[in-house]
């Protein structure tokens, strides 16, 4: 799909060093696309920040995580009715040239679709501790096992995703601390979506601190497995957004 | 009457009325007042009639009665336990999701508000 009608939804979450930047580069490379900030509590200027550059913000009410920024966004997405949503995150580590990119890969209709950027299969400007990339290497393996498909980032938080993965993710995205990049891929394979990789070069962030460290990664490790053995067997979630489109603007 | 048994019923007694009292200014729901209201009537009818308790494990083929007690008392603790932890996920999905209306209301409020173009 190229001329997809696109929102970049940056969940942010005390960015305020970084998000103009992140906004400014995100306008300067795709002047097509509309973008959506989902200020995730935060207790910094980051929302003041954003809403000066003239972008859309949602502000959540108090933090809840990636997760529930992001279906936040999916739900805005949804009730105004655009045809694909990049995730970037808002440390400015995703590359605004590769939005594009993402987008492109887009092609099904039918069924719910996302396209990762891959900071893996492509050229290596990221830089992770071992620990964190030995759990990234399992947990690949077992998501490509699951869905058919060869994954290297799974965790990787730049995303694109079509309207049909739109409207399963308003409801179904996880809000699980951390465990939602690998949690989603899971359900969107459940739901019989497609999942494929595209490589993207990453940037190492320009401010914040990575979300682990060594010892938490493997605590994070055992926590995702055990949210991945969940997601094949529970049952799906029923939450309410059905009229969800009627309380859209336009 | 031995002494622990009447200390048993005074707080089964206790119990109770703190029970009532709370569900009175609806601080706890129903569902659970009941629960310890039954757990507290159990206990304060052990209390009085104890060896309806012993012949009880007796029967059940407990050599030690206290230890049915104890056996009894964490299992249903246990249970009680599983049970708030699944009130307090549901409560916590429920929680997020109202947050999230909450944003997106507020948002489109603005928008009705300061039309942007």
């Amino acid at each position: 799909m190229t001329d997809a009608k696109t929102l970049v939804v940056i969940p942010a979450w005390n960015e305020s060093s970084s998000i103009a930047q992140v906004i400014g580069e995100i306008r300067h490379s795709n002047t097509d696309v509309d973008l959506l900030v989902v200020d995730d509590g935060s207790s910094d200027s980051t929302g003041a920040k954003a809403r000066a550059e003239g972008v859309d913000v949602v502000t959540n009410p108090f933090n809840l995580g990636v997760g529930g920024a992001m279906r936040v966004g999916f739900r805005f997405a949804l009730s105004h009715g655009y045809d694909a949503v990049v995730q970037v995150d808002a440390d400015g580590q995703h590359d605004p040239e590769s939005i594009t990119l993402l987008v492109e890969q887009l092609d099904d209709q039918v069924v719910p679709q996302m396209v990762i950027g891959s900071r893996f299969s492509g050229e290596q400007t990221y830089d992770a501790s071992r620990t964190r990339r030995l759990a990234m290497r399992i947990l690949a393996a077992s998501l490509s096992r699951m869905s058919g498909e060869r994954l290297s980032d799974v965790t990787s938080g730049f995303r694109a995703h079509n309207r049909k993965a739109i409207a399963l993710f308003a409801t179904e995205y996880p809000t699980d601390y951390l465990a939602d990049t690998v949690e989603s891929i899971a359900i969107l394979t459940r739901a019989g979506g497609k999942i494929s990789e595209c490589p993207v070069a990453m940037r190492q962030r320009t401010t914040g601190k990575p979300s682990q460290s060594r010892w938490k990664s493997l605590i994070y490790l055992v926590r995702i497995f055990l949210v991945l053995g969940l997601t094949v067997f529970r049952k799906r979630t029923v939450r309410t957004a059905e009229n969800e489109s009627t309380s859209g603007s336009s | 009457m031995a002494g622990v048994h009447i200390i048993a019923l005074v707080c089964a007694l206790i119990t109770i009325s703190v029970i009532v009292e709370l569900t009175r200014r609806r601080y706890i729901h129903e569902r659970f007042a009941l629960i310890w209201l039954v757990v507290a009537v159990i206990i304060g009818f052990f209390a009085v009639f104890p060896e309806v308790f012993n012949s009880l494990a007796h029967w059940i083929g407990v050599k030690n009665p206290p230890d049915l007690l104890t056996v009894v008392a964490v299992l249903f603790l246990l249970l009680v336990c599983v049970r708030l932890s699944w009130e307090i996920g549901r409560l916590q999905q429920r929680t997020e999701v109202l947050a999230e209306e909450i944003a997106l209301l507020r948002k489109s409020l603005e928008d009705v508000e300061t039309p942007t173009q």
